[in-house]
């Protein structure tokens, strides 16, 4: 069946329910007290056994957090956060498993109702070896398993969740953890710096292309709790890895904070392919509730020749402020981002990407996708910028925006920065909408209204598609479509 | 097949077709000619559905049913199958995925089982053969970046694969050389059969050499006034719209 | 970051004590002088970390508030005016300023073409003429603290009121020229009023000396009714230290158009603003700059198009040419308010880099809350084009013939827009002159 008829099918079976994955868990959580604090820190801290170094890094970044203001730069608006009236740690009571026979059968329950595969059986059957993922699944505030760990340390990938490389790896954490994103690079970083809980930790050694796709599944569940992952991947000379990541959200009334940080390291001739699907509780058609997505995404192109891609297709969150960027430092680096955003009802998305020039030689692409339905607002931001010794940089930028209705909004707001006379900046930028005659077209040839939209969506959306693993792909598209569904046109 | 009866319709609080009558028969191929303006390519649209059009009166029947109140896909599942006179560009959706989705979408709508995929690549690839489309651009999106002659042979590509029982072709010489006319005329004639009727709307008397009509309509200030057999394009060709269109002014 | 209280510079206070000196003396209402100056001492000189001003900081450029200039004396403006070279070759009426005021005898006032009414500013505000309630035709200018300097010191300038139906076919030339030794300030503020289906053509050339760190601001309001048409070629010759401020802000009424060129290659640091407002259905707008900086300089062109009406069409063309170490910056914002459905808007910025010193910054910025739009934007940054070179050269072109010709080329694409002739011509030379000046 080809995909798109998949994804009409799907469009077709839905009800007024629209996100699927908002149930919720009930299990035994053990919390720390409401509200931040050095305790809170220390508690978290402990609860994890992390060197003392770790604790003290922590602190400090509270300290600095404390004089830091919110920022109110991007075209979102949301009530201020009462950061005194959040959890920042929240675990399931059962000790950490050892085996997935350990682990809270209700957990397992909820992952398998998300379609994720955490029994590597299961996972196994009937797939081939290149087409198997292995997943760290985090639960609020901790990672409940990871698959695939033996068979990957085989290759001398290490897979694990952070507070577990905190323990093991402690040398290799300490060396690059902040040093792409620094503890006072913004707010919700510092924040970040001080309180995360878990998150994933990759390293693959010199020359290995890692055998199979990591992934992270990122799951809230807890009641006004924050989640705050802190995901490191570092790929060593000459290595390869794709990374995946996804997320979900029970449906609640009140908002919920998620504020990651992700730092991505490429040595000399190492490249790292990094997608997500977001797709965090997006709140009701009102704007009741949802996640509040405040994440700092940052790959550091530390080595020559050395290759950072990032493709998103964000369809969740009621507010989703991030920028996954590119830091061209090695000579003849290459950064990408490919961006699907499509927001709905009363969705803000305020999205985009940096791509810094330093090195000689760099080159970045950016194809940027924004549709916007509802009554939602739809920005994308970005930053390309060439220093004085980035001699030859490249930079293309498309970024094209897709109106559905009357009701709603799109943003262009780029930055474009050229220090050097060799340097060479491209950018463009269209806003259309789904013209009537296009639909007509479709019509006259046999397709339903919905199916025309969805066809012509697709269409817009295929370069970023193109990009993800084909897994993923079909899983986006059928998203796209979900989330523009009762869209007016 | 095809019967419109007194159909008058307006766009903006503009009259466009004023009490139009029209019957096509099984197997026919009639063609509509006339000056600019005389309402030829709004007939089109509203046999299509097409909005904006706002039909006040009359009716359009398709094998008796009145198809006025159906939607375009439904008009298209029923048969009925226009040839744009420029065909729409669709960013990013490739032909072949555009094709499969309409063919699918018509005969689900029909209660028909779906073409199988090598079933549905037989059909294509036979009639891109006859039409000389290369395949490779089966693979591009739909008519992007496509030349008005390319634009044209894949809308008669469409026709031969959805196989409809009325087709519509509005202006489809418009912007064809003689080579590219040659091949869209054989695929039309190809597809001639008694149980398949077209309405084959021109400005000119050219294309109707190629496909020749077996009824001729003349078109004036939205509603045919003059029908005759082949011959009366010839005469057109001579004598020009001026007839015409001095009855539009009088 | 209101919570942080920056201490005033050197130059916002003298600004305050001028204003205290000056307002009174000034013509016209003090009310809406006030107002404007409170607004802007406020918030101060903008800088860096205001958004809109990010590559532009006006409160590092200007160090001094400079006193405002006197009239000059008659012998003075006579002897300014002889090395005023803007569209001098051009067919045009003329009213000419020397350090921001009106000089009548240097200026056609009884030579108008027929039509065209000129009221002195200074006449205007002092009897409180009708038309002085028309300033500010674009709202958002009232909050850039430019354009409320330029309200709260203008202190000459020019009424314009083109009759309705006028096609009036001489352009008339606004002269602006600085002379002195000593720093100095001006403030002009010109509204030109079309009526319906009106026709008019204006230039504006703005010159000085090169030796003297003077401040013009000159706010041009332009209302075009229903159906008129309006074109603009606007030349920034100004003097080599001047600190250059303009502000240009048009209301487009229905079926309206305006054109307006901006070709700059003066002033060590220069703003040019643009305010559009498509107030009515199915308006037009071309809106073109030319740009060619050398060592030092700093140029920047602000433009903002609010659609706020059905059917408008805006085409916006920016070129900017580096050379030395100097900063072009582009900053643009199309807004597409919900009831302007069927906008059509393309806004382009292309910059050349001739040295490896130069910068440019680019900003061009889409906000469209109207889903039946197609609107645009592209930017493109780079060196000559280096197989451009290779054959111009192989044709036995020198080198830096071959590098004009090519900036030629380049510029010339915004000059086109310009439709009269003589305007277009004068343009061509500016950049002719420019790149001799390079060689």
């Amino acid at each position: 069946m080809p995909a798109v008829q998949e994804t009409i099918d799907r469009v077709r079976a839905i009800d007024v329910d629209q996100y699927k994955y908002g149930f919720e868990t009930t299990i035994e959580m053990e919390k720390s007290e409401r509200g931040l604090s050095e305790d809170v820190i220390r508690f978290i801290s402990a609860k994890k056994d992390e060197p003392e170094w770790m604790l003290e890094w922590r602190l400090d970044a509270y300290r600095r957090w404390l004089t830091m203001k919110e920022p109110e730069w991007a075209r979102v608006s949301y009530d201020k956060i009462d950061y005194d009236n959040l959890y920042y740690y929240a675990a399931p009571k059962r000790k950490a498993a050892q085996s997935l026979d350990e682990i809270d059968p209700e957990i397992l329950k909820t992952y398998e109702k998300l379609g994720i595969p955490l029994r590597e059986v299961e996972a196994l059957e009937g797939i081939a070896p290149q087409n198997r993922v292995a997943v760290d699944a985090v639960f609020d505030s901790v990672s409940v398993a990871t698959t695939f760990k033996a068979e990957l340390a085989k290759a001398g990938v290490i897979f694990m969740p952070i507070s577990e490389a905190l323990r093991e790896h402690p040398e290799l954490v300490r060396k690059y953890l902040g040093s792409v994103v620094p503890v006072t690079d913004n707010f919700f970083a510092t924040l970040n710096s001080a309180v995360f809980s878990d998150g994933s930790f990759v390293y693959i050694p010199p020359g290995v292309r890692c055998p199979m796709e990591l992934s992270t599944y990122f799951r809230i569940n807890e009641r006004d709790t924050g989640q705050f992952e802190r995901t490191l991947i570092i790929a060593d000379k000459g290595s390869y890895v794709s990374y995946l990541e996804g997320c979900t959200a029970p449906r609640r009334d009140d908002n919920q904070l998620h504020a990651a940080v992700v730092e991505l390291v490429a040595l000399d001739d190492a490249e790292i392919k990094y997608s997500t699907v977001q797709n965090w509780y997006p709140g009701d058609a009102q704007g009741r509730g949802g996640i509040y997505n405040f994440v700092t995404k940052r790959g550091d192109c530390r080595g020559t020749n050395s290759k950072i891609s990032w493709t998103q297709v964000e369809t969740g969150s009621a507010i989703t402020w991030k920028y996954p960027s590119c830091i061209l430092r090695g000579d003849g680096s290459q950064g990408e981002f490919y961006s699907i955003a499509v927001s709905n009802g009363m969705q803000q998305v305020d999205s985009g990407t940096k791509m810094i020039h330093l090195g000689k030689n760099t080159t970045s692409r950016i194809i940027s996708k924004g549709i916007s339905a509802g009554r939602s607002q739809n920005t994308y931001r970005g930053l390309v910028s060439a220093h004085r010794k980035a001699t030859n940089a490249r930079n293309f930028t498309n970024c094209d925006s897709l109106l559905i209705g009357d009701q709603c909004g799109a943003h262009t707001v780029p930055y474009i920065e050229s220090k050097n006379a060799t340097a060479v900046f491209e950018h463009e930028a269209t806003t259309s909408k789904i013209s009537e005659e296009q639909l007509f077209y479709c019509q006259q040839r046999g397709l339903g209204e919905e199916e025309a939209r969805a066809l012509i969506v697709n269409g817009f959306v295929r370069d970023v598609l193109q990009q993800l693993p084909m897994e993923f792909a079909v899983e986006a598209q059928k998203l796209i479509s979900i989330s523009l569904e009762g869209s007016v046109g | 097949m095809l019967e419109i009866k007194n159909l008058v319709v307006q766009i903006e609080d503009k009259r466009i077709l004023n009490g139009l009558d029209l019957t096509v028969n099984d197997g026919e191929v009639a063609a509509i000619m006339g000056p600019n303006g005389s309402g030829k390519s709004t007939l089109s649209y509203v046999i299509a559905g097409k909005a904006d059009y706002e039909v006040l009166d009359g009716e359009v029947l398709l094998d008796g049913e009145n198809i006025l109140e159906m939607a375009p896909d439904e008009r298209a599942a029923a048969g009925l199958f226009l040839a744009f006179q420029y065909p729409l560009e669709i960013p990013g959706v490739a032909t072949m995925t555009f094709l499969k989705a309409a063919l699918n979408a018509q005969r689900k709508a029909r209660g028909e089982e779906e073409l199988s995929t090598p079933d549905f690549m037989r059909r294509v690839y036979g009639a891109a053969e006859q039409l000389e489309i290369d395949r490779d651009m089966l693979k591009r999106a739909l008519n992007v970046g496509f030349s008005g002659g390319e634009k044209k042979r894949m809308e008669i590509l469409q026709m031969a694969l959805l196989q409809p029982r009325f087709c519509v072709l509005d202006e489809t010489d418009s912007g064809l050389d003689i080579d590219a006319l040659r091949i869209v005329s054989e695929g039309v004639n190809a597809l001639r059969a008694e149980n398949r009727s077209f309405l084959v709307i021109t400005h000119y008397q050219r294309l109707l050499n190629h496909i020749v009509p077996d009824t001729v309509h003349v078109m004036s200030q939205g509603r045919v006034v003059k029908s005759g057999g082949k011959e009366l394009a010839l005469e057109l060709e001579a004598s020009g719209y001026a007839e015409y269109r001095a009855t539009e002014a009088a | 970051m209101a919570d942080i209280t920056t201490l005033r510079t050197a130059a916002e206070t003298g600004l305050s004590k001028l204003f205290e000196v000056r307002r009174l003396k000034l013509p016209g209402s003090a009310i809406a002088r006030e107002e404007a100056f409170r607004f802007f001492e406020a918030a101060g000189l903008p800088h860096r970390r205001v958004e809109a001003f990010k590559y532009t900081d006006l409160r590092a450029a200007l160090r001094e508030a400079a006193p405002p200039a006197e009239a000059p004396s008659a012998e003075a403006a006579r002897e300014a005016v002889k090395t005023a070279k803007g569209f001098a070759e051009a067919e045009a009426a003329r009213l000419t300023f020397v350090n921001g005021h009106l000089v009548p005898a240097l200026s056609d006032l009884g030579a108008l073409p027929a039509g065209v009414a000129v009221t002195p500013l200074t006449e205007a505000l002092t009897d409180g003429d009708p038309l002085t309630q028309r300033f500010a035709p674009v709202a958002q200018a009232n909050e850039n603290p430019i354009y409320q300097l330029n309200t709260a010191f203008m202190a000459d300038g020019a009424l314009i009121r083109v009759a309705a139906g006028a096609k009036v076919e001489r352009p008339l030339h606004l002269r602006f020229v600085a002379t002195g030794t000593e720093a100095f300030s001006t403030a002009t503020r010109t509204l030109v009023v079309l009526e319906e289906g009106a026709e008019f053509t204006l230039f504006e050339s703005h010159e000085g000396p090169g030796g003297v760190a003077y401040q013009p601001n000159d706010a041009l309001d332009a209302i075009v009714a229903d159906g008129a048409v309006l074109r603009h070629t606007r030349l920034n010759a100004e003097g080599a230290q001047a600190v250059a401020l303009s502000t240009i802000s048009v209301r487009l009424g229905a079926k309206s158009h305006i054109e307006t060129v901006n070709v700059a290659a003066g002033a060590v640091f220069s703003r040019h603003q643009i305010y559009l407002l498509f107030a009515g259905d199915d308006a037009t707008a071309a809106v073109n700059g030319a740009t060619m900086l050398g060592d030092g300089q700093l140029a920047d062109s602000t433009l903002l198009a609010d659609h706020a009406a059905v059917g408008g069409v805006s085409r916006e063309q920016f070129k900017t040419v580096i050379d030395g170490d100097a900063t072009g910056v582009f900053q643009g914002k199309i807004i597409v308010q919900q009831v302007a459905q069927k906008t059509d808007g393309k806004m382009k910025s292309d910059c050349l880099l001739l040295s490896d010193e130069g910068q440019m910054m680019n900003k061009p910025e889409l906000e469209i809350f109207a889903d039946d739009v197609a609107c645009g934007h592209g930017a493109t940054c780079g060196a000559i084009d280096d197989d451009l070179l290779f054959y111009l050269m192989a044709r036995g072109l020198p080198r830096p013939e071959a590098e004009g010709l090519l900036v030629q080329a380049f510029l010339g694409e915004a000059l086109e827009a310009i439709t009269h002739e003589d305007a277009r011509e004068a343009m061509i030379g500016v950049v002719e002159t420019w790149l001799a000046g390079r060689r």
